[in-house]
């Protein structure tokens, strides 16, 4: 019944596998940057857990950036997809194709 | 005690799993509302398991600047968007096998990695992630990438500035 090291990475190695899931199958570009938030937060939950066990708190000052680029990366992303839906009138990804023809 | 936080640890990891496959595909509703409202639960729930790793600092911020500030913004942009309900456009089977497959290929390197690896052998618990120690380390030896974030905050606010502007050149 003891909780260890192995449980909160297994966790961590589940939610990074259904933010990539999502940034591979969705077609909604917000969903796609919702599910790249959430590959960022599995990836936080690695770095505690492996700061906790391994009696370093660097880990923990880590996921404190992790968390601050986050947060600019999401303004930026958010104020293109305005941008980018003014323009097209669409948040869907295959509609995007102008650099494809 | 140490059951009580066994079986907080499963409830939470249960309810961050949950939320986060609802986030990704919803049986019941496309629409991104729906997914963001799921995230922000995923983020309480991850908030929780922070807690139990005694990272209180960190478990505040996360609820305070991810499921505040950063789902506040996505949600502010959808209702902006006024997006009508996404219409089920058939997913190309090839993309969602593709998909399927390369997510497993992933996730079982992880999981095998782990067995082989075992890192969590003879580890003890017993850092404390408080304020005050997270704040010094922050302030002595991380003190040249804190600034950089904080420039690049600025960088980031300016950006965004330029980029809602009306007339995009």
């Amino acid at each position: 019944m003891n909780v260890g090291l192995e449980h909160y990475l297994v966790v961590s190695a589940v939610l990074f596998a259904l933010g990539l899931l999502g940034v591979v199958t969705r077609r909604n570009i917000l969903v796609i940057y919702m599910s790249l938030e959430l590959m960022l937060n599995a990836a936080n939950l690695a770095l505690v857990a492996f700061s906790r066990f391994n009696n370093n708190l660097d880990g923990q000052v880590m996921v404190f950036f992790i968390i601050t680029v986050a947060a600019a990366e999401v303004a930026v992303g958010l104020a293109l997809i305005v941008a980018l839906y003014r323009r097209r009138q669409t948040t869907h990804v295959e509609d995007l194709n102008l650099l494809k023809h | 005690m140490e059951n009580a936080q066994a079986y907080l640890f499963y409830v939470f990891a249960a309810l961050a799993v949950i939320c986060a496959i609802m986030v990704v595909a919803n049986p019941f509703s496309r629409s991104p509302v729906t997914s963001a409202m799921f995230l922000v639960l995923t983020m309480g729930c991850l908030a929780g398991l922070f807690t139990l790793l005694h990272a209180f600092f960190l478990a505040a911020v996360q609820i305070l600047v991810y499921a505040g500030a950063v789902m506040v913004l996505f949600l502010f942009v959808i209702m902006l968007l006024d997006l009508k309900e996404e219409q089920r456009r058939q997913v190309k089977s090839l993309s969602l096998v593709a998909g399927l497959v390369s997510v497993g290929a992933i996730l079982a390197i992880f999981v095998r990695s782990l067995i082989a690896t075992k890192p969590g052998e003879g580890a003890l618990a017993n850092v404390e992630g408080s304020t005050s120690k997270l704040g010094k380390l922050l302030f002595t030896q991380y003190l040249l990438p804190f600034e950089i974030v904080s420039v690049l905050l600025l960088v980031a606010m300016v950006g965004v500035v330029l980029l809602s502007k009306k007339d995009l050149k």
